[in-house]
């Protein structure tokens, strides 16, 4: 099983949650983030003050994932965060090693 | 018929003093919400705290000792002191006609539309110190400032003092009150020190951003619509021809100048900064109706709104001007009450011939330097009895926890 971690900017979330539940991936969890990576952020102004905002606001998905299913997540993931301006985001795969259900107790691929 | 008619004319100013005060208490409110919105979210709940705080504050004092001190109808045109609780009683039906109608208004909406101008001193100060002031070193200060220290130079203006003599023009309160609030905000401010990390060692400004520009506006609109009531009430009378005109007159010149501030604080901000500031903007609207109202009701609808736009122009230089002098104010209530403030007496001359130029800037002086003196004395007494202000990991995590106990918006991930 793996653990997918995909930083996507945040109107972007709609699309990739359609494009996942058409490839069958029943759960994700969204946490609102700030980040970046070489998508330098922007100057605003305040009051005659300029500053630079470097962390820009993503959204950062988790999705624990059946390895048949990694690659066609990978994909879905890919093509619908996409709008080909930097700061589109970064996905990271990393082995998972345990899950459960809470409500039932179930554990490995039965609680994905 | 014609006792009628005085009873009506009575009841009439009565009713008129009544509720144009009660938009000026409605400012409180305006007051409260520009500053949440200008003040970061760790913040907000202090200045909330402080501002109806110090309204209440100000009831009570003026009605304790300011209003005596300031409407006491001493002989003496220097020193007005005189300690006698606010009574009960007011003016009869009978006394109302025996005057023939010289006496037109009742005694205690006198009283009602004094106390809420005292408040709205006071509040000018509570922006300027935010974020960084200890809650009750504040509140102290406001039981001596309305107490005290406004009650004396109002005295010497509006309760027929010396500044009155000499011929010093200020029909609702650019001096009076804002000028007054300013200058009691300043030596604060100075006392007080900068917020940390406001200023860099090489000079450079640190954006501090407010935590809520909706209710800032929303602030901005309220503060507007008491205005009406601020200089509209202070021509103290509606019930005749020419003074319901005069009064239509002031709400046209107010509602004007405040227009004419907006759009020259939009464009110079535009100008200044490359974008329009929509808080910069909130302050020009303020700026406006300060220049404005020293003297509503002399100029046309278009000076006033030339006056207005002047001091939306002052007040963006201003606000950056402050900074430069590392006088750290975040809500730019020093610029708006104070800066525009001598602007607005000044302005008085250009259509009310009865005023001149050295008198108004005579009596801005005198206020000056009586409420920075008296203020900067009774804020360093302030801070050696019990600090002014909080320590640095308290106005890093906020004075909201550090004063309040409390968060301002606790469901939204803060800072």
């Amino acid at each position: 099983m793996k653990l997918i971690t995909a930083v996507i900017k945040p109107f972007k979330l709609d699309d990739v949650r359609e494009a996942l539940s058409e490839i069958g991936v029943t759960g994700i969890t969204a946490t609102e983030v700030k980040g970046f990576g070489r998508q330098k952020g922007h100057t605003e102004l305040y009051r005659g003050a300029e500053y630079v905002v470097d962390f820009l606001p993503k959204i950062k998905l988790e999705i624990a994932i059946d390895d048949e299913l990694l690659q066609s997540a990978l994909d879905a993931i890919t093509k619908s965060a996409n709008t080909g301006k930097i700061g589109d985001g970064k996905i990271f795969v990393s082995e998972l090693s345990e899950v459960i259900r809470i409500r039932t107790g179930e554990s490995g691929a039965a609680a994905l | 018929m014609e006792n009628q008619v005085i009873e009506l004319a009575y009841a009439l100013d009565t009713f008129y003093f009544l509720v144009l005060g009660a938009f000026v208490m409605w400012m409180a409110a305006g007051f409260a919400m520009l500053e949440a919105g200008l003040v970061r979210s760790k913040s907000t709940v202090e200045i909330l705290t402080k501002n109806i705080a110090l309204y209440s504050i100000a009831c009570v004092m003026f009605m304790l000792m300011g209003y005596n001190i300031m409407y006491s109808g001493t002989d003496s045109t220097w020193w007005p002191f005189a300690l006698d609780l606010l009574g009960s009683t007011d003016n009869s039906a009978a006394d109302v006609i025996a005057s023939g109608g010289d006496t037109y208004y009742s005694a205690l909406s006198d009283f009602f539309f004094q106390v809420v101008f005292v408040a709205a001193t006071m509040s000018i100060v509570s922006g300027a110190v935010a974020e960084r002031m200890k809650l009750w070193s504040f509140l102290v200060f406001a039981v001596v400032m309305t107490g005290f220290i406004y009650p004396v130079q109002g005295f010497w203006k509006w309760g027929g003092g010396f500044l009155d003599a000499a011929g010093f023009s200020d029909f609702a309160g650019s001096g009076v009150v804002h000028m007054c609030g300013a200058t009691a905000a300043l030596a604060g401010v100075i006392l007080l020190g900068a917020r940390k990390g406001r200023y860099t060692p090489d000079g450079k400004v640190v954006a501090m951003p407010g935590a809520n520009m909706p209710i800032a506006t929303l602030g901005t609109f309220i503060l507007w619509l008491g205005w009406f009531g601020f200089n509209g009430g202070s021509e103290l009378m509606v019930s005749n021809v020419a003074e319901a005109n005069a009064v239509a007159l002031v709400f046209v010149n107010t509602n004007a100048a405040a227009a004419g501030g907006v759009i020259a604080a939009l464009l110079t901000a535009k100008l200044m900064f490359g974008k329009a500031d929509l808080s910069m903007t909130l302050n020009g609207a303020l700026a406006g109706l300060v220049a404005i109202t020293a003297e509503p009701l002399t100029p046309t609808p278009l000076l006033a709104t030339i006056i207005g736009a002047i001091g939306g122009i002052i007040v963006v230089f201003s606000i950056v001007t402050l900074d430069k002098f590392k006088l750290d104010d975040p809500v730019g209530a020093i610029s708006v009450h104070g800066t525009v403030g001598l602007w607005g007496l000044i302005a008085v001359v250009f259509s009310n011939g009865d005023a001149s130029i050295g008198t108004q800037l005579y009596g801005a002086l005198v206020i000056f330097a009586w409420t920075f003196i008296v203020s900067m004395i009774t804020w360093f007494i302030i801070k050696l009895v019990m600090g002014i202000r909080v320590s640095e990991e308290d106005e890093m995590e906020g004075v909201d926890i550090s004063e309040c106990g409390m968060e301002a918006y606790p469901e939204f991930v803060n800072k």
